[in-house]
């Protein structure tokens, strides 16, 4: 192995934390804006959806189906109930096409009479009321006349797929003929639901001249717009879609939205009012998506020294019963299955297919955590296989800079998976630490106080354990999905000299409305509080984009750097090139309004062909590392998560505590999903729908979360930076399992890894079960 | 949400036996339950609610001759923060602690746990464990029942639809220990999976006495384990009574599977946690 030369920890903390200076001025969270909209969320200021007034406004409902595979014959109110007084709106009503417009127009926003009901929360008809009361009581008054028709729950088993690739590099068969060890394994993820604070909450008002105007919670103004142009036959200024304050998102408001926004318009349009469509968190848990469930098998064949030689991956996906954006999650799942590691023989196979439970769509990840939850679990089987250590067997094999991807792609710049290895490694002192958990394992072996009992405890009543995961994330969209997104983002200096940037990215609490400012400023050399964010408003802001795919900073942030780069080039120009700071006041009032509007170009790099799955997958990759302590109840399986060293590489870090919260966020997400997060379903129905039975970590279950973030910049951006949303959550769950592995001996191959799967695996592991 | 039905809010507990008397009324005290299953539709809307905040006879913790006396409205954070409580019955307070959230606790009252009846109710084993008896009492009079004969069903209860409960009394026994475990999905905020109370008298003579053993979320209400108590009376904790104890608990106990947990957990977990607290009693 080559010998490298490692910056030491606490250097590359210091050089994180001094990337922007910011200002020092009083009001300064260390030196770095504060978050721009956060005093009026702490004051309770701030106006999230359900908090606007419209005078007038009716409130919405939805009938939904509860059975998971029906024909819908008729929908019949009740002849004995009062409906003067409401409105109903079924799919006879909808004057466009009735889709819920996404990647296939397979989705529709009501169910037709005639048509097939595909999950047990789909959506049958609207109901809207001038109050509560009165639609809570007509709600249940509606009965839908079906015929039942077969089920299909399990993805492995449908025949109906939304997609499939293969990705394939070298020989596998010579791959595993030089092979000297073959392991195989098979590994599970369920549903995770996105648990944003602020439920699904749209309101829609009718505006002059048909046309009608959204306000909500969102991630993607410019989705939702283009969902209302479609089914309801409205052009760009008709449809106008206005992202209020909203409260979190997590991937579970990038395509959601844009059915909540049809049905309150379709209410609002008959009505003729404004029409408030607000879910209670027990309908946005039933029937909004969720995080896609997966099973991965993986044949790895290896070299004696841990050198991986082949990899064959196989992913099946559960799309659930519409497609939303499963082809492209799926796609990233692909591109990620792997790990970050080098391997000349490689066959991946994935496909997602459908099934009769509610779509499942977009969470932090995007496919990547259900992945690499099973690569990492799988290399650490391999290591202990090997008598290796994890980290070790991941030097062996981390992609340096030149190493090609399955893809066939170079990975030329940019790359810092062995810092992030290095980093974690150093900081959680991982080898001590392993060597003590090891020698407390054998002690409890040799007193002979391990339960062989069912019924016993062993003298011990606790095990420590400790455990790494090695992860990337592409960053921005997969393919050439930023090619045919040919974003636009915009700075204006306004005729009276204000500095404006404009794009469609939201606040979702990641932080968008202070780094834009921030990065501007620096730009143009003003104060950060000269720059404006005005809000996502389709009728103001260009399309630059959804906000997802952790895009926002690195490709939007790219363009916006560029546009006031020409801005500033533009006024100086004018002004005999008198710093901007200087001119732009007189600029503007002499010479009135300048805008520059910035569009996408082409990362370098060889373009994707998504029909063979070769060339660049990602312009560049996020490295992260993620080691995980951890303390078992040896006697009821429980866990607690106790410290997590989360290194995150994010190519540069615009603002060090947005940055740190989204790591440290993003990894108790990813414990969550390791240890507790389960979504448990029957017949095709969420069961534990509801915040007392499905539970995410509290406060009390949080471990200590040390975040080191690493700078490699990505170069052919003008910030260097590539995003940190998604990173964090594709490492913390197999670190974790990897540390219950340490403490008790036994491999958790279904997240999450809870009490009962734990018990279940040490009962059956045990030397009495053995024999 | 739906509509808020009328609420009556009395003083005395003579005007809130008058208003049981004429019911039906559905009794509320921090609602910590009621106000979950009317947001949550789980059931019908109580046509009038009967507000129990304001009856002063239901509050108070107090130390009288034979036992701990705790008015029926005494919150979980009171019992947290009660000198008495944490002296006389730290499982209590201990039991306290693992309801909810803080918000809850303020909230919540030890009468409500115990109305009810769930089997999971985090409390309602160390009554049945401290042999607790309630203090029921309407137009008609008040009457005692004995924690033990109190759940007569999943979520039923032995009291009638014109009493209230007003106090539960903690006798207080010379020699005897208690212990209480909680086993949930989290640390807070968590309804059990497997709750245990164990409760002994240990007199210096040749075994324990009094032996009762307790247990929540495994039954549809709340239990004493019969068996594995005469399996511990009169025994030590040794490792082969503890051993014999904890299978006997497994055999005697018949949980289900939902959708907190499963009954092979359930079962296997309380047998552990009863090990346990007899090896942790035993100093092994």
């Amino acid at each position: 192995m080559p010998t490298r030369t490692l910056t030491p920890p606490t250097e590359t903390v210091e050089r994180a934390l001094i990337v922007d200076p910011g200002q020092r001025v009083p009001g300064r969270a260390r030196a770095y804006p504060l978050r721009r909209e956060g005093p009026a969320k702490l004051t309770g200021a701030a106006k999230y959806t359900d908090d606007l007034v419209f005078p007038g406004a009716w409130y919405g409902a939805t009938i939904r189906s509860t059975e998971a595979h029906a024909r819908l014959l008729a929908i019949e109110p009740d002849p004995d109930a009062d409906w003067s007084k409401v409105v109903i709106v079924t799919a006879a009503d909808i004057p466009g096409h009735n889709v819920v417009a996404s990647i296939k127009d397979d989705q529709p926003i009501l169910v037709p009479v005639g048509g097939e009901i595909q999950h047990h929360a789909e959506p049958v008809a609207l109901l809207a009321a001038p109050d509560r009361e009165t639609l809570r009581q007509l709600k249940g008054r509606i009965r839908l006349v079906t015929e039942q028709l077969p089920a299909v729950f399990d993805p492995e088993v449908s025949a109906h797929v939304f997609a499939q690739y293969e990705i394939k590099d070298g020989d596998l068969e010579a791959g595993f003929g030089e092979a000297e060890l073959v392991l195989e394994g098979s590994y599970r993820v369920g549903h995770q639901e996105q648990l944003y604070i602020e439920n699904q909450a749209i309101i829609a008002v009718p505006a002059e001249g048909g046309g009608i105007e959204i306000h909500g919670s969102m991630q993607c103004p410019y989705y939702v717009h283009n969902a209302l142009k479609r089914a309801l036959q409205m052009d760009n200024v008709q449809a106008r879609v206005i992202q209020e304050e909203t409260g979190g998102g997590f991937g579970g408001k990038e395509e959601y939205p844009s059915m909540v926004a049809l049905h309150a318009s379709l209410l609002a349009l008959k009505c003729r009012r404004p029409v408030r469509m607000i879910y209670d968190r027990h309908e946005d848990i039933s029937a909004t998506t969720k995080r896609h469930p997966a099973v991965i098998r993986h044949r790895t064949g290896v070299k004696r020294d841990g050198t991986i030689v082949a990899q064959d991956i196989q992913i099946v996906m559960d799309g659930g019963a519409y497609c939303t954006l499963t082809p492209v999650v799926l796609s990233r799942g692909a591109l990620h299955a792997g790990g970050p590691y080098r391997c000349p023989n490689v066959r991946i196979r994935a496909r997602a297919t459908r099934t009769n439970t509610p779509p499942n769509g977009a969470f932090r990840g995007f496919g990547a955590p259900q992945v690499e939850f099973a690569v990492e679990t799988h290399l650490n089987r391999i290591a202990e296989a090997l008598e290796l250590s994890p980290a070790e067997i991941r030097r062996c094999n981390a992609y340096d800079e030149g190493d090609r991807t399955p893809t066939g792609q170079v990975l030329r710049d940019s790359v810092a998976a062995h810092e992030a290895l290095e980093q974690a490694v150093a900081a959680s002192h991982f080898e001590r630490f392993r060597a003590m958990t090891a020698a407390e394992a054998k002690a409890r072996r040799g007193s002979g106080t391990i339960p062989e009992e069912p019924y016993r405890t062993g003298a011990s009543r606790t095990a420590r354990g400790i455990g790494l995961a090695l992860g990337w994330h592409g960053a921005g969209f997969t393919g050439a999905g930023e090619v045919h997104l040919a974003s636009v983002a915009s700075v204006e200096l306004t005729a009276d000299g204000r500095i404006r940037v404009l794009t469609a990215q939201t606040e979702m609490g990641q932080g968008t409305k202070t780094i834009f400012p921030q990065l501007i400023a620096r730009e143009l050399g003003v104060p950060v509080d000269w720059v404006e964010y005005p809000s996502q408003d389709t009728a103001e802001v260009p399309n630059s984009g959804p906000t997802v795919a952790s895009r926002t900073a690195m490709v939007v942030g790219g363009l916006c750097i560029k546009a006031a780069r020409r801005l500033k080039a533009e006024v100086e120009g004018r002004n005999g090139g008198l710093p901007f700071h200087e001119v732009f006041r007189d600029d503007a009032a002499s010479h009135g309004a300048t805008r520059i509007d910035e569009r996408f170009e082409p990362f370098p790099g060889e373009p994707f062909d998504e029909e063979r799955y070769r060339g660049d997958a990602y312009p560049a990759f996020g490295w992260a590392a993620a080691v995980a302590t951890v303390q078992v109840d040896l006697d009821t399986g429980e866990v607690s998560v106790q410290d997590v060293i989360a290194v995150d590489e994010v190519g540069t870090v615009i603002h060090p505590i947005l940055c740190e919260g989204q790591v440290e966020g993003g990894t108790l997400q990813a414990v969550g999903y390791a240890t507790i997060e389960e979504m448990k379903v029957e017949d095709g129905r969420y069961v534990n729908d509801r915040l007392a039975t499905y539970l995410i970590p509290t406060a009390l279950d949080a471990p200590h979360i040390r975040s080191i973030l690493v700078e490699a910049p990505y170069p052919h951006v003008p910030h260097g930076a590539k995003g940190v949303g998604e990173l964090p959550m594709d490492v913390g769950a197999p670190a974790v399992v990897a540390a219950i592995h340490d403490a008790t001996g036994t491999w958790i191959t279904e997240l999450p890894a809870t009490p009962e799967r734990i018990l279940a695996a040490l009962a059956a592991s045990s030397p009495e079960a053995a024999a | 949400m739906p509509a808020e039905p009328p609420i009556d809010t009395p003083r005395h507990l003579f005007e809130a036996y008058e208003l049981l008397a004429a019911g039906p009324i559905r009794p509320i005290a921090g609602g910590t339950d009621v106000m979950v299953q009317i947001t949550g539709e789980l059931g019908p809307i109580p046509e009038r609610m009967l507000d129990l905040s304001r009856i002063d006879a239901l509050r108070g913790i107090a130390l009288e001759a034979d036992g701990l006396v705790l008015g029926a409205a005494t919150t979980y954070t009171e019992i947290r923060r009660s000198a008495l409580c944490r002296e006389h019955l730290p499982a209590l307070v201990e039991a306290a602690a693992t309801i909810g959230a803080a918000q809850i606790q303020n909230r919540g009252t030890l009468g409500g746990n115990i109305a009810n009846a769930s089997p999971a109710g985090d409390t309602l084993p160390i009554l049945l464990a401290a042999d607790a008896t309630i203090l029921v009492g309407g137009q008609r009079g008040e009457r005692q029942l004995a924690a033990a004969e109190f759940f007569t069903g999943y979520r039923q209860t032995a009291l009638a639809p014109d009493e209230l409960i007003l106090q539960v009394r903690f006798p207080l026994r010379p020699g005897r220990e208690l212990r209480f475990r909680k086993v949930g999905t989290r640390r807070a905020q968590a309804i059990s999976k497997v709750v245990l109370a164990i409760a002994w008298r240990d007199l210096g003579a040749p075994g324990w006495a009094d032996v009762r053993v307790a247990l929540g979320s495994v039954a549809p209400t709340p239990i004493r384990a019969a068996v594995t108590e005469a399996v511990l009376e009169g025994a030590r904790p040794t490792p082969a009574v503890a051993d014999l104890a904890a299978e006997t608990l497994a055999d005697e106990l018949a949980p289900i599977d939902d959708v907190r947990s499963t009954a092979e957990y359930r079962r296997t977990v309380a047998a552990r946690v009863l090990h346990r607290l007899l090896r942790d009693a035993g100093g092994w």
